[in-house]
């Protein structure tokens, strides 16, 4: 096929449910690509000499390798190089922000002049990591007598703990929660992640050899210089996790939650199984929620599955700062959520029983760029406007949380609480503790926090080797 | 893991159990709590409160009242079952300080209501094991609630006990003999309560107009218990705090118990619901 040709194939749509139908069910949006889907879409890969998607990949998938693999319908090949690189191929596929990673830079979409065009690189991930064959995780041989701890079972900790394992060493994930996979399970709705999918990375990190402790708070259950004295090297993944509200008066109503908890709530206690699960939900009618990300929009999306007559996502700078992923937010809008850009909350009000009954708001306009390359947003006085609700959610990010750092002084921390790591190593400043992922990074995406923990688990394994080798 | 050891029935509707929980017992101390969950597949995540710890038996002793889903299911659960998860300890531990002085000791009121009371037994023998007089106020309603009298009397130094109703110690609440320990010559160093909110409310008010330092150890909805859902905040001098990682533990009289009261009542109606279906109030089970 020319490139000519190539060019010339329409982008395959990805299947999904009916809005209205979708709206109502925590089943998965998108349905996924069929096999000739798959290979259609994976040959409009031009092979270009540059492959400049590699350099947008956090991992550095070799993608136009796979993306040829699969055009031939060489399923089992594709995913194979796509596991060299990333550990989870099937939760990417379906989570990353492919039109700010690989996908901007696909020269595909820069000759059609639309990023939208580009070569739907994640959903062909997606189709090979979900019907591909692969080989069964095996357990991987030990070399020496080392034992790494792996605190937190998300990403980066999953990602570290596979690499680990491969590279011989005997490792202990360590997980707070009564269930391993961290935001994979507490926070990522069913409807854009099944929960299966992030049990069978947990079931192959099992079958290598790890061993998963759950119920283990690592600062309460045991402090992590004890941690540090038992294993040879420890690795700290345990995000960010301390949820920030925005400090308006109002905060402490009943009705108003942080999206964590909201989301967990719904995700990891199952509360959208009502009568089944024991954990109570709280089912607004009129849900306004704060922030513009993806937990914003699972946050609202969650909302309107489960009951909620309208839903506002309410987001003080403008639509193309969002950080949220495009196809979220494309989701989401067809769903019904209604956007209101440049506002935000001023306070909240309650009736007399201290209940939410609204919010009062303010719009903003959006004046110099900021430290975050984004326009920054200025209220404008005289604004304010009233709208009803019942519940407000804020998502509107996540502070450092303190458990880990405050039961080890020795660990070095920045002014936000996030733990400070060497640049090439991953180590903190306590010998032998590594981290990554979001409690290093601030808030950041999965297949960042992949690549801190396949990142520092080469720091682990070179410490290590260092460790042996000096006797 | 977490295997029920011992259980006994305290009065209709509250149970003490002896779970196996070596790790918790080995590293918990007074003022800290627990989470478990009953059921693997649909349980809900519930704090308790630590009584009591046995490390060289590895196991601990919760007190608890069938007022929810969950602690109604842990009730029908018997010894040499396991729990589906228990996780701890959770919490800051409390701040033990010995008050003495060369020329007295310290004296500490610990105050517990209801099964509030069961939390209050360690924080008493930790006050009283760093040198301190310890006295224990027990509040409640009626006779038959009345619990751990005998470790409460052999963990402290004077022990006073009020009903609602008269039918045991002195007829009162937990504030008038509160009130009238600060109004001793010789002022409480610290005064610590646990109970119901609006009895915290109260005796922190009753402690207030004597300037004497108190301690509230709250109880709050509570999903992860490290920080992560922001369930638990409630407002203290100002502030919003979190109970699970600032706490459990604040100056009771810079703690806002109003709107820790109202929150509390979240999910007043979701829950009443539940309890319909699932029997606890003569629904019947099945009767979804």
């Amino acid at each position: 096929m020319t490139a000519k040709e190539k060019l010339a194939i329409p982008p395959q749509p990805m299947p999904e449910q009916e809005p209205a139908v979708r709206a109502r069910n925590m089943e998965e949006v998108a349905l996924g690509y069929t096999a000739e889907m798959a290979k259609r879409e994976a040959s409009r890969c031009l092979n270009c000499p540059t492959h400049p998607c590699v350099e947008g990949c956090p991992v550095k998938i070799r993608i136009p390798e796979f993306l040829a693999a699969a055009a031939e319908g060489d399923f089992a090949r594709a995913l194979a190089v796509i596991r060299e690189s990333s550990l989870l191929p099937a939760v990417c596929g379906r989570v990353c922000p492919q039109e700010k990673q690989c996908q901007k830079y696909c020269t595909v979409g820069k000759l059609l002049k639309d990023a939208s065009k580009a070569v739907a690189i994640g959903r062909v991930e997606r189709y090979a990591a979900d019907n591909a064959e692969h080989p069964a995780a095996a357990p991987s041989p030990r070399r020496g007598r080392k034992h790494v701890a792996v605190i937190g079972s998300g990403p980066a900790s999953i990602t570290c703990a596979a690499d680990c394992a491969r590279a011989g060493h005997g490792v202990t994930v360590f997980e707070a929660f009564h269930r391993a996979g961290g935001v994979l399970v507490y926070g990522i709705p069913e409807f854009r992640l099944p929960k299966r999918i992030v049990d069978r990375e947990i079931e192959n990190l099992k079958a290598m050899g790890v061993k998963i402790v759950r119920d283990f708070v690592v600062g309460r259950t045991a402090a992590l210089p004890e941690l540090a004295r038992r294993f040879d090297a420890v690795f700290i993944g345990v995000g960010a996790g301390l949820p920030r509200f925005m400090g308006v008066p109002g905060e402490e109503l009943i009705g108003v939650f942080s999206a964590n908890e909201y989301l967990t709530r719904a995700n990891l206690m199952k509360a959208y199984r009502e009568g089944e699960a024991a954990t109570p939900f709280w089912h607004g009618r009129r849900v306004a929620v704060f922030g513009g990300g993806n937990v914003a929009m699972d946050a609202a999306r969650t909302a309107l599955r489960l009951g909620a007559e309208n839903v506002s996502v309410i987001y003080r700078r403008g639509a193309k700062e969002m950080p949220a992923r495009a196809e979220e937010v494309r989701h989401a809008r067809e769903e019904g959520v209604v956007f209101r850009t440049q506002e935000n909350a001023k306070r909240i009000i309650g009736d007399a029983d201290g209940k939410v009954c609204a919010v009062e708001c303010l719009k903003y306009e959006l004046g110099e760029p900021d430290q975050s390359g984004r326009r920054s947003p200025v209220a404008v006085p005289g604004s304010e406007f009233t709208l009803p609700a019942d519940t407000v959610i804020v998502a509107v990010g996540n502070g450092s949380n303190p458990l880990i750092s405050a039961t080890a002084p020795e660990l070095a921390v920045d002014r936000k609480g996030r733990i400070v790591v060497d640049e090439a190593t991953r180590m903190t400043s306590m010998p032998g503790v590594f981290a990554g992922g979001d409690i290093v990074l601030g808030a950041a995406t999965v297949i960042m926090a992949m690549g801190e923990g396949r990142r520092a688990a080469a720091g682990i394994d070179a410490y290590l080797k260092s460790k042996s080798g000096g006797g | 893991m977490a295997r029920i050891l011992e259980k006994t029935r305290l009065s209709e509707s509250v149970y003490r159990m002896k779970l196996e929980a070596p790790l918790i017992a080995k590293g918990r101390k007074a003022g800290q709590f627990i989470i478990l969950r009953t059921d693997a597949e649909w349980g809900e995540r519930i704090p308790l409160t630590i009584a009591d710890a046995d490390p060289a038996r590895g196991s601990i002793d919760i007190v608890f009242q069938t007022v929810g889903v969950t602690t109604k299911r842990l009730s029908a659960m018997e010894v040499g079952d396991r729990l589906a998860d228990l996780t701890g300890p959770l919490g800051r531990p409390t701040e033990i300080t010995d008050y003495g002085t060369a020329s007295r000791r310290g004296w500490v009121v610990v105050v517990g209501g209801g099964i509030g009371v069961a939390p209050a037994h360690p924080i008493a023998q930790a006050f009283k094991a760093a040198g301190n007089r310890v006295t224990v106020i027990m509040g409640a309603r009626t006779r038959e609630l009345v619990i751990m009298e005998d470790e409460m009397r052999r963990a402290a130094d004077e022990v006073i006990i009020v009903t609602d109703d008269g039918s045991y110690g002195r007829k009162a609440l937990v504030t008038a003999p509160l009130a009238e320990c600060c109004e001793r010559a010789e002022r409480p160093d610290e005064v610590v309560v646990v109970g119901p909110p609006v009895m915290m409310k109260f005796a922190a008010a009753a402690t207030k107009p004597f300037g004497v330092k108190t301690i509230a150890s709250l109880n709050s909805i509570m999903i992860d218990g490290t920080g992560m859902c922001g369930g638990c905040r409630v407002t203290v001098g100002g502030e919003t705090k979190f109970v699970c990682v600032d706490g459990p533990e604040f100056d009771a009289h810079q703690v806002d118990f109003d709107g820790f009261i109202r929150r509390g009542g979240t999910f007043r109606r979701e829950e009443a619901a539940h309890k319909c279906r699932s029997g606890l109030f003569g629904g019947g089970e099945g009767s979804k």
